[in-house]
């Protein structure tokens, strides 16, 4: 398991390079300009003099091919460069918003895993109940609806006319900041978990194998722990993981509502104000995470099903 | 109908009305205020002189002063970092005697080193400081920007105290070096730290900065002026860029003060509570669509006047903008001390449009491609509701939206038929005529490529004129002369709404940004939520 995880882990890079080789020249060839954001919007003029030293001190007067090049050697040195927008290098912006981040992906999705799987699990023991239609409604709700939205809807119930929550800022990471946009991110991943394993119970449990152990008399429990769980975990899992994944990079919009400090918030900003390296050191960051995820969702896989083995 | 508008009537409405009227109340002491900066989800760099940002801005000027100060009331520049100047008789030698009593938050005694120092730094090309433009004219500016000399021959200390700066022009240097973005930072503390440990003069000390969250401040106790010491213990500057947040957390009481877009504006005015607690003002900011006056058609000023007269602004203003805009009349603001209150602007009238159109020869109609970022007051949106209206006097309007940073590239690129714009509209109305003269570059703010000989020789009459009243008939005169020649299809005058908590007092209405309060003079009574109430 430790080459299989090793070769896994070295595969990461070609993918890494060519998304870092994608995102630079898509972010190349894309109209703006970080000396002209300077102007403030209409607020200030800046001579042309200014604007060829903003250009030169960045390197951004040098010809796409060597800027490529630079850009490709610091990289491959984990050197992500310096933000033009606050002259810092690029890590240490990261580093000041992966934790943010990372808690709120990781709160969101422990919301989902919670409450999506065995809510999933009580829709599908009991087709075409009560509980069933009520579980799938709400899973259609947390698919369809808008983050934006149910965020603002949070922000208003719990925080204006409750009162028992913030309705915004990141207060140290304290949890009960956390609540409001964890449950606003987990929502769509919840739903998408419940309706998931409903489905994948349901088609479990009209397999051969379970009509044998219920014609031989094994209890519902033992049904669900040594027969059905271990059937679906593999889909579960896959879901989980794709959830997990790209969740880091779907914050973004609840991080700007809740004036939340991640990943997300940072790299929108730096796209409108074109400051390139942020947006390519955080969008790689985005990419590790869903690549790392993915290697550990195979590894999970080996565990829970011994028919897949890790070669 | 004919838009008239008088310089007292609007100057009430930006600034008179606005201050909140409480300060018949005891002031008191101590407490927390929560204010919001609303232009974006983080502040770039807490180092200023690095940024073009308005929310860098409202953040520096907690911890930072500049050596001018600037009063919202009078409109005008005053001393901050200096209680006395004298000036030579050709208005290029300014001596300053510098205060005495101000002291740096890390204890350094603030002297003419810093000046010379903070200036200096700005001006290294190795900075590449967006602030540069504001010292330019300090005496030495080009061969430390040319990389001869990297010390400004301009900057001479005298004695720790009394400081001499040579300028290149004699125009008021007030305006440009009262700007936050030209701040005074400690000469023993190395400028890049002041990135993340920014180290001022102000009445508040940094504290704490939570990337995208919120910037945390604590009153400074030996902030200068014995009469100025700020009343707030805690300052906390909170990152909210989302309106429908801020409207959450306000109404929730958690932050103090919300900058109000147009919609927010409208449901505040309709709230018998939140309506007592708008503060309104006029900014210096003029929305515009702008013509590339090199570009046929609009070459020809009878097709740019078309256009002026083509639009019905007052129902735009009113449905759109849902009132919060003053008609422009012409392109200074009328918070501007060259604004000129007999002025009449273009009243809308699509006949005359259609005749002046006739006149230039285009009585097939002429195409008018605009581009336009998605701002909800002066972007995609308004352009949208001109093309019905021109239309009607032949002129087919297109609107092509683009992301704003493709817009500021464009525009400042002449890459453009039209563009709608807010610009800058003040507060050295000087310094706006510059945008007019036919030498300014067009990257440097001469957008539209506007030549006029008249206007420019009104500019280089105004830059000689020492008097101040004489100074702004001439920009008055070479306003009317490009109200005239409308390079500009003239919108509005941005009016700035803040909502206020009832327990806040101290804002004022600041027509240059009114997200930007000087903080030491507010303060909070006990009616505030425990948390932040004066202990």
């Amino acid at each position: 398991m430790g080459r299989y995880i090793l070769r896994r882990l070295l595969q990461m890079i070609p993918t890494l390079l060519a998304v870092a080789a994608l995102i630079f020249l898509i972010f190349s060839v894309l109209p703006g300009s970080f000396a002209g954001t300077m102007t403030g919007g209409g607020r200030r003029a800046l001579s042309p003099e200014l604007v060829a030293q903003i250009n030169a001190q960045f390197g951004l007067d040098k010809p796409l091919p060597v800027r490529f090049w630079d850009y490709l050697v610091r990289l491959v040195q984990f050197d992500l460069g310096t933000s033009f927008r606050t002259r810092e290098p690029v890590v240490d912006l990261i580093a000041a918003r992966i934790w943010p981040s990372l808690q709120l992906a990781l709160s969101a999705m422990a919301l989902a895993v919670t409450v999506g799987i065995p809510l999933g699990f009580l829709a599908a023991m009991r087709p075409g109940s009560l509980l069933d239609s009520i579980t799938m409604i709400f899973a259609v709700s947390g698919l369809s609806m808008p983050q934006f939205w149910l965020g603002l809807l949070l922000m208003y119930v719990f925080a204006l006319q409750l009162g028992w929550l913030p309705s915004f800022g990141y207060g140290g990471g304290q949890l009960r900041n956390l609540i409001l946009p964890a449950i606003a991110l987990g929502f769509a991943p919840l739903a998408l978990l419940a309706r998931t394993t409903r489905a994948g119970v349901l088609e479990v449990m009209g397999s051969d194998h379970i009509r044998t152990a219920m014609a031989k008399g094994a209890s519902p429990s033992q049904m669900i722990r040594w027969h059905v769980l271990r059937n679906v975990m593999v889909l579960i899992v896959t879901t989980m993981g794709l959830q997990i994944g790209s969740l880091l990079g779907q914050a973004l919009v609840i991080e700007k509502l809740f004036s939340w400090p991640g990943l997300g918030s940072l790299m929108v900003d730096s796209v409108a104000i074109r400051d390139i390296p942020v947006v390519q050191g955080t969008i790689l960051v985005i990419v590790l995470w869903f690549l790392v995820i993915n290697v550990l969702v195979d590894v999970i896989y080996a565990a829970i099903d011994p028919r897949i083995s890790l070669r | 109908m004919t838009i008239r508008a008088t310089m007292g009537a609007l100057l009430l409405a930006g600034t008179a009305l606005c201050a909140p009227a409480t300060w018949a109340q005891e002031v008191q002491r101590g407490g927390t205020l929560n204010f919001t900066a609303p232009y974006g989800s983080s502040v770039g760099t807490l180092d200023v002189t690095a940024s073009a940002e308005v929310q860098t801005e409202i953040v520096a000027h907690a911890m930072h002063r500049s050596l001018y100060k600037w009063n919202p009331e009078t409109g005008k520049p005053e001393p901050d970092l200096f209680t006395d100047v004298t000036v030579s008789d050709d208005g290029l030698v300014y001596t300053y005697k510098l205060r005495t009593d101000a002291v740096f938050h890390n204890d350094k005694p603030f002297t003419a080193d810093d000046v010379i120092y903070s200036y200096n730094r700005i001006a290294t090309p190795a900075t590449a400081s967006p602030s540069a433009n504001f010292i330019s004219r300090i005496q030495g500016f080009d061969d430390v920007q040319g990389g001869s000399a990297t010390e400004m021959s301009g900057l001479k200390k005298i004695d720790d105290h009394t400081l001499e700066i040579t300028f290149t022009a004699s125009q008021d240097p007030g305006f440009d070096l009262m700007q936050n973005y030209v701040p005074i930072y400690p000469s023993n503390v190395e400028g890049d730290t002041q990135a993340t440990q920014p180290v001022g003069l102000g009445p508040f000390r940094f504290v704490e900065h939570v990337p995208g969250s919120r910037v945390s401040f604590e009153r400074f106790d030996g902030f200068f002026g014995e009469n100025d010491q700020p009343y707030l213990d805690r300052l906390n500057i909170l990152i909210m860029g989302e309106a429908a947040a801020r409207d959450v957390a306000f109404r929730n009481q958690e932050i103090d003060v919300s900058v109000l877009g147009s919609q927010q504006y409208q449901e505040y005015q309709a709230d018998p509570a939140l309506s007592e607690g708008l503060l309104e003002v006029a900014e210096l900011f003029t929305r515009v669509v702008g013509f590339d006056t090199t570009r046929p058609p609009f070459d020809d000023k009878r097709v740019r006047q078309a256009v002026n007269y083509g639009i019905d602004k007052d129902l735009i203003i009113d449905r759109l903008v849902k009132g919060k805009a003053f008609p422009a009349v012409g392109f200074m603001p009328t918070t501007s001390p060259a604004f000129d209150p007999d002025a009449q602007g273009y009243a809308y009238d699509p006949e005359k449009a259609k005749a002046l159109l006739e006149e230039a020869g285009h009585a097939d109609g002429i195409d008018l491609p605009v581009i336009a970022n998605q701002n909800e007051s002066w972007g995609a949106p308004i352009v949208e509701a001109i093309i019905p209206m021109l239309d009607k006097a032949n002129i087919r309007v297109s609107v092509e939206p683009v992301e704003n940073a493709v817009l500021e590239d464009r525009i400042t690129g002449g890459n453009f038929t039209a563009f709608i714009w807010s610009l800058s509209s003040g507060p050295d109305p000087l310094n706006i005529l510059r945008c007019f003269y036919s030498k300014t570059a067009q990257s440097a703010c001469n957008y539209t490529n506007f030549s006029n000989p008249e206007v420019d020789r009104l500019y280089e009459a105004a830059q000689q004129e020492r008097d101040e009243a004489k100074r702004n008939d001439l920009i008055r005169q070479a306003d009317g002369i490009i109200r005239e020649e409308a390079p500009y299809w003239f919108f509005n005058y941005n009016k700035a709404v803040m909502a206020y908590q009832p327990w806040v007092h101290g804002l004022r209405g600041n027509p240059q940004e009114l997200a930007i309060q000087d903080y030491d003079k507010i303060w909070i009574d006990d009616t505030a939520p425990a948390d932040r109430k004066p202990q």
